[in-house]
């Protein structure tokens, strides 16, 4: 069952896949087929949308006590993100220390295992948020 | 039909550990083994990260740098000994997450170290033939040795992925060999959680006569000398050997010196050779000339005989991260943290 239902939201999970009605333009993620707004307006004009994957922190939580799958992660940072186009996203700020992490700080997503069904069940991937990697020094001439 | 790179990314995960902290634990001589490994600091794998996400992550970083449709792309080989299923190919968790699925052919590898240059050969043949537009080869790993083992200080994570194409090739494949024995080397059992190796077995009789014959192999069919490449990239188990291999085939220090990683990340198995030509992409020039080797136990060598284009000028190189950046983009663990993430941890319940 479980299998099925993850399935199903690969595309939003993997590429940041949304959607866009095609009456007023409003964005929504993860993907509605119906424009909440337009109603019966919206219904068949619904397409996708895919978000660039770059945002800033509007707020976050730090996990200590963690479900039993992210035992290994903890703490962990669980944010609410301000995506680039306007959609906020909840995810997970990863690969920097709790305190590093701050209200207004950019990030870009990243592809992640979410969680697995046990050692023998289906592993589970999607969008975790990473600090925007800082531009590089400038190289010394060669 | 020449046939070439069209693009390429590279990805590393971020934290590392050193050589002295794995000493420090064990009781071994941790200065020791860096001087004898050449290996100053190896990646790590967060718990999260795994071939799957290195891969697509490589992949990404490639598709960034160039215009190409990802439905293009018709075949995509994903080349690993650490793939996160012994059932369920990674290459189409990676198709999909590119955009490239549903219209083609996709297949998982493993040869030890070289499984992703193989990919590169498969799609050499694939586009050359006709059947295929673009196809992608990956190479990745998330390896490890046993607690302990020598491996331990080397085994690392990372890859890197090359879209090959017959047009907008920035850098031309100008012919590849290969050099393939049954040589017992280093294995690991279906199940077994850490491979096993021969010990010194894997120097002069595995890793040293297979380079040395694919290389001279190639010279041999290019009529070119060591002096004809700007730079040469070979499998780097640790720091010796690459460096040991260049100077018997008569390359220069400097001829290396852009594509040795393994001092830095540690030994990315099938994401080695593929990592250390990225690196050296990041840098090339048209007309340079690569010349580089991949070395797989069990065993087997593939050589290629790389030119690059002008085109390279016109690749988004900045779009992605260079290798360097990512090499230097590090935070240090110690082995508490390591263990845990490594999985090296017996836990309770469901976590891994």
């Amino acid at each position: 069952m479980a299998v099925a239902r993850f399935w199903r939201e690969n595309e939003p999970r993997y590429n940041l896949t949304g959607a866009k009605c095609g009456n007023c333009g409003r964005l929504y993620f993860p993907p509605r087929t119906v424009c909440p707004v337009c109603h019966r307006k919206s219904i068949g004009k619904m397409g996708p949308f895919k978000l660039q994957g770059t945002g800033e922190v509007i707020t976050f939580s730090v996990v200590h006590d963690a479900p039993s799958q992210f035992e290994l992660q903890k703490p962990y940072v669980i944010a609410i993100i301000q995506m680039d186009e306007g959609i906020r996203v909840t995810g997970q700020v990863i690969d920097c220390d709790p305190a590093e992490v701050n209200i207004g700080m950019k990030v870009q997503a990243v592809i992640r295992r979410l969680g697995e069904e046990g050692a023998s069940g289906i592993i589970y991937y999607g969008y975790k948020f990473m600090p925007l990697t800082p531009p590089a020094a400038p190289r010394p001439p060669e | 039909m020449e046939v070439g790179i069209v693009s390429y990314g590279a990805y590393l995960p971020r934290y590392r550990i050193a050589p002295q902290e794995i000493g420090r634990v064990w009781g071994t001589d941790g200065d020791a083994m860096s001087r004898n490994l050449l290996i100053f600091s190896k990646s790590v794998p967060s718990p999260d990260e795994d071939v799957i996400t290195i891969s697509i992550e490589a992949a990404r970083n490639m598709m960034r740098r160039c215009d190409v449709d990802p439905c293009d792309i018709g075949a995509i080989y994903v080349g690993s000994e650490s793939h996160p299923y012994a059932v369920k190919p990674t290459g189409t968790v990676v198709a999909e997450a590119i955009g490239a699925s549903p219209n083609l052919t996709v297949a998982d590898y493993e040869f030890a170290c070289k499984a992703g240059t193989a990919g590169i050969q498969t799609c050499m043949g694939l586009v050359g033939s006709g059947m295929i537009e673009y196809g992608v080869a990956i190479g990745a790993d998330t390896s490890q040795g046993a607690p302990g083992d020598a491996l331990e200080y080397s085994a690392s994570a990372g890859g890197a992925a090359y879209l090959i194409g017959s047009k907008n090739i920035v850098a031309r494949i100008d012919r590849t060999c290969s050099f393939t024995t049954d040589t017992p080397d280093f294995w690991r059992r279906e199940g077994q959680c850490y491979p096993s190796h021969g010990g010194r077995f894997t120097g002069e009789p595995a890793y040293f006569k297979h380079i040395m014959a694919a290389s001279q192999s190639l010279m041999e069919k290019m009529s070119s000398k060591p002096a004809d490449y700007a730079h040469a990239v070979f499998h780097q188990p640790n720091g010796k050997f690459p460096v040991r291999v260049a100077k018997q085939l008569g390359f220069s220090e400097k001829q290396i010196e852009a594509g040795l990683l393994t001092p830095f990340i540690g030994n990315t198995y099938s994401g080695a050779v593929p990592l250390g030509l990225a690196s050296v992409l990041d840098i090339a020039k048209p007309g340079d000339r690569i010349f580089a080797v991949a070395y797989g136990s069990g065993a087997g060598s593939d050589a290629f005989d790389i030119t690059v284009t002008n085109e390279i000028l016109e690749l988004r190189r900045d779009a992605a991260p260079t290798v360097k950046d990512l090499v230097e983009h590090k935070k240090f663990l110690d082995y508490a943290t390591y263990a845990k993430f490594r999985g090296k941890i017996r836990m309770k319940g469901g976590a891994e």
